[in-house]
Parts: C-alpha cells; structure tokens; sequence
C-alpha cells in the first residue's frame, strides 16, 4: 500500500533522514520505533507531504506522492494524527470533527461517521460543543484521533499517541488502535512506548539517526535488540546496540 | 456633553473603524503579514465610485456594489499575482511586496487618472441629517451602523457555520494542520484576501463619502487607522479586532471633546501616544484572542 523507498529529508542544513526505506501492506499495522530525534516524525512528514523530500520516491496504493501538498495526501487517503495531538483548541470539538471531514465532503457520511465516533469516543459526544483546548490531554487525543478517522482514511498514521498520557488511558488508546487494525485500518504507528507497541503490531522499523536499523517481527525485534537500552537510554544513554 | 448625538457619532465611527480592522485582521490571521496596501483596496472603490458615477444612468446602489466587488476583485488579485509567489519565501518577503503593490496601486491611479482629488457622487441621503429631539445625527451614521450591523452577522455566520469559514479560523491558529485536514492552502488565503477586500470596498463608500472626493493618497489614513486599533484591540483575534475599532472611534472622540480648541490638531498625537502605551504594557492588545504566531511556510 505504501513504498518508501531511499528516503532524504533535510531541515536546511540538517540531514535528518539518510535513505530510509519502509513499506506497510494494506490490512497492517506497522511500528516505526527509534529514539528521540531519530526522524521518526520527519518520515511521517514526508509522507504527508509537510516536508518536502530531498530525494527518494513515495509510493501510495502504486502512485507517486512525494513532493505532493498535504491537502492531496489526505485526499488521497493517508491521514496522520499528529504528534502532540495538535487540536484546534479554540474550535469546538464539533469543528474539529467538521474539519477532519473535509477531505470527504457527504453530509449524510458525515452523519454516520459522525454516530460512528460517538460510538468509538462517547466522551466527544458530551463535550461536542466545548471548545477542543478546554479537554484534558487523554480526550484530545482521542479527539485527534477522532479527527482523522473522519476522513475514513485507508492508511492511518499515528505519532506518539501514548505520550504524555496516563497508564490507564495509555491503555484505552491502545485498546482503541488495535480495534482501529481489527476493524480493517491500515496502520502506521510511531511510538516512544517501544513494548506497548510491539504487542500490537504485526512489524517494527527501528530508526537510528535518520536511517533503519532493524526491520522485522515483534519477536526478531526483541530477540535483536535490547528495546531497553533503546528507549530508557540503558547504561550508555541514547545508543542501541544491534545483537547479531 | 455625552449625549445621543455624541453615542450615536460614536458608535457609527467605532462601526466604521471596526470594519476597517476586520480587513486588516482577516489576512494578518492567516498569513501574519501587515499589509500595506490594504488602504489602495479602498482607494481602488472609490475610484470605481468615482468613474462609474459620472454615468448619471446608473443607480448609486450599483455603483456601490460594483465598487465593493472590484475592490474584492482587486485585493484578490494582489494575492494571485504578488503575494502568492512569495508566501512561502519569508515574513519580510511579503512586507516588503505589500510596499510594493500599494505604491504601485497608486502609480496606477496616479497615471491613469489624475494625481490630484476627484469628485465622487453620492445618493442625496448621504449629506442629510435626521432631528431627533435635540440631537442632529446625520443619516448616513445611522447607515454605517446599520451595515456594520448586518455584516457583523454575516461574518459571524461564515466564520462559525460554514466549513470554510471554521477552516479559515483553524488556520489562523495551525496553518499546517488545517492543510493536513485536506483544506487547501489557496483557498484559505485567497478567501481572506476576498474577504478582506470587500471589508475594505465598504469602508470605502463612507470613508469617501465624509469628502465626496478620492484621490491616490487616500489609502495613507485609513491603514493607520486600522493598524492602530488592531494593536489596540489585539492582533491575534476578529473579535479583537472589533474591539480595537470600537474603542479607537470611542477614544477618538473623547479627545475631540476634551481637547481644547489650541490642541485639537494634535490628536492624532495623543492618540499614538496611547499606542505606546498598549505597546509597553499590553502589547496582545485588549482581547486575548487564541491565535498563535505560526507562520505560513
Ligand atoms: N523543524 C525542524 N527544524 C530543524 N530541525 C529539525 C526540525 N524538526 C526536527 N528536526 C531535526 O530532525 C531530526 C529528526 O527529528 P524528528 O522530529 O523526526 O525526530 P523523532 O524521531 O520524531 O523524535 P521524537 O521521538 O523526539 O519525536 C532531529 O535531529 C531534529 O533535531
Ligand atoms: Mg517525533
């Protein structure tokens, strides 16, 4: 569904992807993991199409997406919720849903789709009319999530949905992406949660300043690496080794 | 000496200015530009009311809307043509080509037309006044407030009920975002500038009609305006905005009453001193809006 292949991004003169190559077939959920920095955000920003890619080619559902304008990604079917969740707060929750339709303008789909996220969110039903800055952070970022299921995406992105959040509510969301994957959602997930992640997920990437390090099962990821040592920083804080 | 004239004066200059800050908000919203050739855009219809009113066959109301939508037409077209093939280059870029267009404006009119004022007509209400007991109001402040009125409504409409309107706020607060929510950069920006443009051709009518006349500076006083009571009300809002305008008509009016005869021409004066003074203590101005200070990349 999509390619990602041989992927450069740059922040002016900053290189932060040196030749990435990743791929999520229709029907997955795949984890891109790595450590803060590592350009686990600036790949999904190439893929939506906020950063412009240096070189290498992006492919969605066999047609080339790289250099095309965020407002044409999500048209074409790749929504992203993004890090930070990053609601408009001083619109209502009922405009931040509206605003998430929009790449799929049906009044009568936006109904059910709007029931649908009342039934997935109940709490977005009590405060449709509050303006989305007022939720706690948990609630926006179902709101986030919400938003972006509105535009019935075929290929879901999320980056870092659990952060900032409580166990509990780490769980809800976590319960919620996988019912999102069981439901038939194509998912990319971007996590700091590194175990919370591989529970879920039917492949990992594991990103290392700007290229891959590892891509594979849960299992293998496991077996290859100490997750650790990834993400906690270990006795030689941001370093992940490699067992092989 | 606050009486119904004076509240009536007022409010009708407070409704005026308000508009006139609307206009300029609607685009530094967006884009997070000052733009100076706001003023041209009602300089533009009131040229329209001045050309198209020496055809004595056609009604002033027509006149008046074909002015208002040229001057959309035109602010418009400074965003196609000037605006867009910088705005992702810097915050300065686009300053410095607002410059650019409103000199240009004026070259145009300058060229064209005549450098000096030109007489505009106007419908015969315009000059009337109304007694209302001891108070004399002229007809056409009642008209000013009567039009704020009703577009006040149709903006709050647009902006809290519409998709486009509800992603033009969602965009002046996270530009990017809105973009990732499928809404088209270009759309957004050209229908601040529409918007911004037919808030300027309204001005336009009763900004020319205190002189009946028009000519290639008249833009100067009215961005002034507008700037200051943005930075009065507060940048980051329409409401504030709003504010802003009612609150410059307000103090504007004080100091016209209070002012001694010897000081009067140095209100202006005063009234930038009250600017420096928001500026040092209160520099987001009256109303805190939520806007943030992302730029359009
Ligand atoms: N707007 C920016 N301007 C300049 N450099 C940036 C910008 N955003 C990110 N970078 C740099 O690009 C690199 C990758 O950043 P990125 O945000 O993709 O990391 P990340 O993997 O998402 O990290 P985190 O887990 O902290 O979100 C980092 O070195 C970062 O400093
Ligand atoms: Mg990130």
């Amino acid at each position: 569904m999509l390619t990602v292949q041989n992927l450069y991004a740059s922040y002016g003169a900053i290189t932060a992807l040196h030749g990435v190559s990743l791929e999520v077939a229709e029907g997955e959920i795949v984890a891109l993991l790595g450590i803060n920095g590592a350009g686990k955000s600036t790949t999904l920003k190439s893929i939506t199409g906020v950063l412009r890619p240096v070189r290498g080619s992006i492919t969605f559902l066999g047609e080339e997406i790289a250099n095309k304008s965020p407002e044409s990604t999500v048209k074409k079917g790749i929504s992203l919720v993004p890090e930070g969740r990053d609601i408009f707060g001083s619109l209502t929750v009922e405009e931040n849903l509206r605003l998430g339709a929009f790449a799929n303008r049906d009044r009568a789909r936006y109904k059910t789709d709007l029931d649908e996220m009342f039934q997935l969110f109940p709490i977005l039903k009590e405060r449709f009319h509050q303006a989305g800055g007022l939720l706690s952070g948990g609630e926006q970022q179902m709101l986030a999530i919400a938003r972006a299921l509105m535009s019935r995406p075929k290929l879901l992105m999320l980056d870092e949905p659990s952060l900032g959040l409580s166990p509990t509510m780490t769980d809800q969301i976590f319960e919620l992406i996988s019912g999102l994957h069981e439901r038939g959602t194509t998912i990319l997930l971007v996590e700091q949660n590194a175990e919370r992640a591989l529970e879920i997920v039917d492949r990992a990437y594991l990103l290392t300043t700007g290229s891959l390090e590892f891509s594979g099962t849960p299992d293998e990821l496991r077996r290859k690496v100490d997750i650790a040592s990834v993400y906690f920083g270990g006795e030689d804080d941001d370093h992940c080794e490699v067992q092989l | 000496m606050i009486d119904l004239e004076f509240i009536i004066n007022t409010v009708s200059l407070g409704s005026l200015y308000a508009l006139l800050s609307l206009g300029l908000v609607f685009v530094y919203g967006i884009l997070k530009l000052v733009n100076f050739a706001y003023g041209e855009y009602i300089m533009v219809a009131g040229y329209a009311m001045h050309v198209i009113g020496q055809n004595r066959g056609i009604p002033w109301y027509v006149t008046m809307a074909i002015a208002v939508l040229l001057a959309a037409a035109v602010s418009y077209a400074t965003e196609l043509v000037a605006f867009r093939p910088v705005r992702t280059k810097s915050l300065t870029a686009l300053i410095v080509t607002s410059f650019a267009v409103s000199v240009f404006l004026q070259n145009v009119v300058l060229i064209t037309i005549s450098p000096r004022s030109r007489a505009v007509p106007l419908p015969a209400f315009f000059s009337q006044t109304l007694t209302l007991g001891t108070a004399t109001i002229p007809v056409r402040n009642l008209v000013i407030i009567g039009t704020t009125i009703v577009l006040l409504i149709g903006l709050t409409f647009v902006m809290k009920k519409t998709v486009l309107g509800i992603a033009m706020r969602a965009a002046a607060d996270k530009f990017t975002t809105t973009r990732l929510m499928g809404v088209p950069a270009n759309l957004v920006i050209s229908a601040t500038f529409i918007i911004s443009g037919l808030l300027a051709g309204v001005v336009a009518i009763f900004w020319v009609g205190r002189s009946a006349s028009v000519d290639p500076l008249i833009g100067a006083a009215p961005l002034l305006i507008a700037f200051i009571a943005t930075v009065m009300g507060g940048m980051h809002s329409l409401v504030g905005a709003v504010i802003g305008g009612f609150v410059y008509g307000l103090l504007f009016n004080i100091l016209s009453i209070m002012l001694p005869a010897t000081m009067i021409s140095y209100r202006d004066a005063f009234m930038f001193m009250i600017v420096i003074l928001f500026l040092l203590f209160r520099p987001e101005g009256i109303w805190r809006g939520g806007y943030t200070e992302e730029r359009v990349g």
